[in-house]
């Protein structure tokens, strides 16, 4: 009996290896089911989903103009101090004084991507940004400064 | 003491070796000190730490909102599953009504996450028992599911998609589609699974028998989620203690009475059959509304102490909040599934060779940051 067991255990083990060959046999000859992406290579062709978080970007119009009032609210509400907003008061037409932003620096490096600055922003002043290659040799390269040098705050934002 | 070590037999000397914190199948900082004799474990003694970040004590700095993103980090895989407890603790103190189709989407992520769970824990089982096919199929099919999350939220890993009240954003118009899409394919891609792996000869030989819990002591340590139920530790908070819509949808409990490491296996193959059948039933009637309940600017919990469970894919997870009614708690708690699961290690790998270790602690299905937290 125990000669039938055994012979019987290694056929049963071959057909059980057998079958696990079936399935990386089929993927061998049907190459079309393949999905890896050759990622370096097809960077032109590569679009990512538009919800994509890649790193907190500040749209400026094409008169140098963006959204941000200099609130900081978003300072406030980001978790582990990414954000610093330097303000400055500027007199506006009117001749009133009024605060608006002189540097929104931005921390990638802390970024946790939890999208509360984005989220608690009344004047939707900043948006995600599609750009995911982030590495560089220097790390005070990943510190960035969101408003453009010489931008105003948009008209009709308050 | 060098005549002792020298006179007495191998099979007697006691010697105790280091596996990890750099070994890849503790699948992360985790450090085992075993005790052999011979070939055979005479005791393990897990030592953690290597990955402590104090989350619970940085949670006391932070408002409500801003927890969320770093319950994710606990336990990686299942960032939903987590973020959920805490949404649904901060809303049972406040009593706010989260509208329908929060709690419909809620439930098809959740469901979604514990399947990526699985499939990445079936990638690196096999792996590490030394089929390193599996680990390519089962990342194949994870990146359908992490296409659906960085569609609706943005990111595909750490997603802090839930927030008190609601989801951050409303979901990809895509979203129904691309689900039923994915249901339909694996559907086809699960039973490759079995061909691939739970069929294989040198994986049974390996896995039955092996590392046996029983009832009593799954209770006893507190061993929740796929590896209780494999002993027959009926623990699904799902069922005894339904959230979301977990009421409204008909699902089994995985559910065997062996508790060695092959059922263990099957309990989380099981899950992951259970878990396309409940996003079936929702998928399709997501009611129409708004992504959020209306909530205040500042969050402040009324002074008390607050508790919920969920069922993360590992096991039990557990938040425990006490509140001194300011706009941060006053201590935060996690229960995290894995710490539990890790503590029967010594019991269930005791008179087993070394080379079952890796086979039991493997199919425990640890993750080392919520272990540490």
């Amino acid at each position: 009996m125990n000669v039938i067991k055994y012979i019987s255990g290694i056929f049963k083990g071959i057909i059980s290896l057998w079958k696990g060959l079936m399935v990386t046999g089929y993927y061998f000859v049907h190459p079309g089911e393949i999905v890896t992406q050759q990622y370096p290579e097809n960077r032109k062709e590569l679009k990512m989903f538009d919800a994509f978080k890649g790193e907190v970007t500040m749209p400026h119009n094409e008169n140098n103009e963006h959204k941000c009032t200099g609130c900081g609210i978003c300072e406030m509400n980001c978790p582990n101090g990414s954000i610093e907003i330097i303000s400055k008061s500027v007199i506006s037409e009117d001749g009133k004084k009024k605060r608006a932003i002189d540097q929104h620096i931005y921390h990638l490096d802390m970024c946790t991507f939890c999208e509360l600055c984005i989220k608690s922003c009344p004047s939707k002043a900043l948006v995600w940004g599609q750009e995911f290659e982030h590495a560089v040799y220097d790390r005070s390269k990943l510190t960035k400064i969101l408003n453009k040098p010489g931008s105003t705050l948009m008209k009709g934002v308050e | 003491m060098t005549e002792e070590i020298l006179t007495t037999p191998l099979e007697q000397q006691e010697y105790t070796i280091n596996m990890g914190p750099q070994h890849p199948s503790t699948h992360g900082v985790l450090r085992y000190v075993v005790s052999l004799k011979g070939e055979i474990v005479h005791k393990v003694e897990p030592h953690l730490g290597y990955i402590h970040r104090g989350i619970e004590k940085m949670c006391e700095k932070l408002t409500y909102p801003q927890i969320i993103h770093l319950t994710d980090r606990l336990d990686y895989l299942t960032a939903h599953i987590n973020n959920h407890a805490v949404c649904l603790a901060v809303e049972g103190a406040l009593q706010v009504e989260v509208p329908e189709r929060v709690v419909y989407i809620r439930t098809i992520m959740d469901e979604l996450n514990r399947i990526a769970s699985h499939q990445l824990w079936w990638c690196a089982y096999g792996m590490d028992l030394g089929g390193l096919t599996c680990f390519f199929y089962g990342l194949r099919d994870r990146e359908k599911i992490l296409d659906i999350f960085e569609e609706s939220c943005g990111s595909r890993l750490l997603h802090s998609y839930y927030t008190p009240g609601g989801l951050m954003k409303d979901i990809n118009p895509n979203f129904q589609k691309r689900t039923k899409e994915f249901i339909k394919y694996f559907r086809k891609k699960l039973p490759e699974y079995d061909q691939l792996l739970t069929g294989n000869v040198i994986f049974q030989e390996r896995t039955k028998g092996v590392g046996p819990l029983t009832k009593e002591e799954a209770i006893s340590y507190g061993v929740t989620g796929p590896n209780g139920r494999a002993s027959g530790f009926s623990c699904d908070v799902r069922k005894h203690h339904p959230y979301a819509a977990y009421d409204k949808v008909d699902f089994k409990e995985a559910f065997y009475t062996e508790g060695d490491t092959f059922h263990r296996y099957k309990a989380r193959i099981d899950e992951m059959w259970e878990s396309m059948k409940i996003i079936e039933q929702l998928v399709d009637n997501i009611p129409e509304g708004d992504y959020s309940a209306k909530m205040k600017a500042v969050i402040k919990l009324p002074e008390g102490e607050y508790f919920q469970r969920v069922e993360a894919a590992k096991g039990d997870f557990g938040i425990f909040i006490i509140s001194d009614g300011n706009k941060t708690p006053y201590r935060v708690k996690f229960r995290s599934p894995n710490f539990c699961n890790l503590s029967c290690i010594d019991l269930l790998s005791k008179n087993f060779k070394i080379a079952d270790l890796v086979a039991i602690s493997g199919s425990l299905d640890l993750v080392i940051p919520d272990i540490d937290r």
